[in-house]
């Protein structure tokens, strides 16, 4: 199960060379890749919860608490947005606890663990939509802010630069920081409890503990992630953070990139992410509703059929590390 | 006021009965190949389409459609079971997972092209009819999709005691290897499976199409509906499904009338993550077997 691993220097010199390009791109490009950093970092918090055998299906429940949490503190208590991103990463870490915490004390495994994340998710997603102080099915919104005076670095709201900066760096925080866990021990006994639970208790694995840290860090991430896209957006709507729909299109890029692999997921994004941008125009020019979902579907399916390992243990294999991607299963 | 409550649990009940039909589909489809068909909405959405579609072209009552619908479903389960699902039944559960999350994108999507996203009403004359039964007033179009409903729960339950195709399915969801030991060509037995689960799931769409419009939308919900009922009657359990559908069409009915229409479904989430905490296996299931 050791994943494939692009060494540290190549990594960095991809991220410092795709934060130099930034201010060089026109604003549409801007936005394109923002979206894609923001699905490879989903993806990457979404793919440590899987290494550790933990079939997120309701991961929008931790992007919604985080963009939520961040949101609410800044617009109705003033709270700095430093504090009020990190404040929603911790309750989405919390919420992340209490349910892998809940699942792991009943002994909730395998597909009822991903039905109870599907579960969770709903019942968040239908008493944010009836709760009025964060406005409900109406949706809650921000402020608009005078781009003259405002400060990005204050604010964390700023134009397409500021937020393509914001999701590259998250992104490449989250690789280095995804990449040093799974090289400590805790990295082995989620990649144990991935292979064989009972065998790894057996081992002495921690169980219970190591399936709450990493769902923990997993939805910390994810709350991260959620905050950042709050801010982006500047308005939330339940459905269109927490629906089922957005734990769907979270999870298709780290699996078209490769399950279990670090760049995986980035890869993953690099590829779904222009296809999707590009098939919905495509899809309002020739006036063919639903292009894109059939895309995204058969693109899925293909993948899970032919290259069961995803797309980057394949590039690596092209590039003749042959026995490293061989690892992978 | 005794009326109201009579008439929205017998609403509740003919609502359940359908939702059963649809559980129904995805409990057996996971008892016999351990999958868990994430597109079961989508199959039901493809039901009420084909309801839609033969009733704008023949003008028949839509519940005297549902046995088309489920041949017609019965046949592209069979096909898709031994084109694409029969490759996964051995494989992980997440890439079991996603491969239906595949189908059902594939499936809505395909929904979208041909029907578009707007609703495609039903409308016929008894719409606004009800039978009136001492105090009870049964709506006309939900007491026939019920009671065709029950007739074709009936003939899937004869069908499985009583025929040998349906002795050797039980046989393959009781204890597989032993299945194969005796003879039983197990490929031939999951196609069947897949086929009477999305039977299951066209017929009930059929039946429901005039009661809320075709959307490709909808999907979503009969799925998680579907997953709720399962869940709470036992995984693998064909009365589990039959109970739990009839439990949730009334839970549901009773708290949008006594709480808020809004938060009807809270409640059923509430009892998912409480059966799953408290009794993985449902009420009707068995422990898991290694």
């Amino acid at each position: 199960m050791r994943p494939p691993a692009l060494s540290r220097w190549p990594a960095l010199a991809f991220f410092a060379a795709m934060a130099a390009a930034g201010p060089l791109m026109d604003s549409f490009w801007q936005s394109l890749l923002t979206l894609v950093f923001f699905y490879a970092y989903m993806g990457l918090s979404w793919n440590l919860m899987m290494s550790a055998g933990l079939l997120s299906l309701g991961h929008a429940l931790f992007l919604g608490v985080g963009a939520y949490a961040t949101a609410v503190l800044i617009a109705a208590a003033g709270l700095d947005p430093w504090l009020s991103l990190a404040a929603g990463a911790f309750l989405a870490a919390m919420v992340g606890s209490a349910l892998t915490w809940l699942g792991a004390r009943f002994s909730v495994r395998g597909v009822h663990f991903a039905l109870l994340t599907i579960a969770f998710a709903e019942l968040f997603r239908v008493l944010f939509d009836n709760w009025e102080l964060v406005g409900g099915t109406g949706g809650f919104f921000l402020k608009a802010i005078n781009p003259e005076t405002n400060r990005p670095l204050a604010t964390l709201r700023g134009g397409t630069l500021f937020f393509y900066l914001a999701f590259l760096s998250a992104t490449a925080g989250a690789y280095f920081i995804i990449g040093r866990l799974m090289a400590s021990r805790w990295g082995y006994r989620w990649r144990g409890l991935h292979a064989d639970e009972d065998a790894a208790r057996a081992l002495g694995v921690p169980a219970l503990q190591s399936k709450v840290l990493v769902v923990a860090i997993s939805a910390g991430l994810a709350g991260v992630g959620g905050g950042l896209f709050g801010l982006m957006q500047g308005s939330l709507f339940p459905d269109s953070v927490m629906g089922v729909r957005v734990s769907i299109d979270i999870l298709i890029a780290p699996i078209i990139g490769g399950l279990g692999s670090l760049f995986g997921p980035i890869i993953g994004a690099f590829f779904v992410v222009p296809l999707m941008e590009f098939s919905n125009v495509l899809a309002q020019r020739i006036g063919f509703f639903g292009l894109n979902t059939l895309i995204n579907g058969m693109l899925i399916l293909a993948v899970i059929t032919f290259l069961p390992d995803g797309l980057w243990p394949r590039l690596i294999a092209l590039a003749r590390f042959r026995s490293s991607a061989r690892c992978s299963k | 006021m005794t009326s109201l409550y009579h008439n929205v649990i017998s609403g509740g009940i003919l609502i359940g009965v359908i939702y059963a039909l649809i559980a129904l589909g995805l409990t057996i489809i996971f008892g016999v190949m351990r999958l868990v068909n994430f597109a079961h909405g989508e199959m039901v959405v493809i039901g009420m389409y084909a309801g839609y579609a033969l009733w704008s072209a023949t003008g028949l009552p839509p519940w005297t459609l549902a046995p088309v619908a489920a041949l017609l479903l019965f046949a592209m389960g069979y096909l898709l079971q031994k084109a694409i699902i029969n490759a996964f039944i051995d494989r992980p559960q997440h890439a079991q997972f996603i491969l239906f999350i595949a189908l059902a994108l594939i499936i809505t999507g395909l929904h979208l092209l041909f029907f578009g996203p707007d609703p495609r009403p039903i409308q016929i004359a008894e719409s606004m009819q009800s039978y009136a039964i001492g105090s009870i007033r049964l709506d006309v179009v939900r007491t026939q999709a019920a009671l065709m409903a029950i007739g074709l729960i009936g003939l899937l339950m004869l069908f499985l005691k009583y025929s040998t195709l349906g002795a050797s399915i039980r046989a393959a969801a009781d204890n597989l290897i032993g299945a194969q030991v005796i003879g039983i060509r197990v490929r031939r037995v999951y196609a069947v499976t897949a086929g009477i689960g999305m039977a299951c799931a066209g017929a009930a769409g059929a039946l429901i199409a005039p009661l809320f419009d075709a959307q490709p939308f909808l999907a979503t919900d009969f799925t998680l509906i579907a997953f709720i009922i399962v869940i709470v009657g036992g995984l693998g359990s064909l009365m589990g499904a039959l109970v739990g559908g009839v439990m949730i069409g009334v839970a549901e009915a009773l708290a949008a009338l006594t709480v808020s229409p809004a938060l009807k479904t809270v409640f059923s989430y509430a009892l998912l993550v409480l059966v799953l905490l408290l009794r993985p296996n449902g009420i009707f299931g068995e422990p898991e077997r290694s």
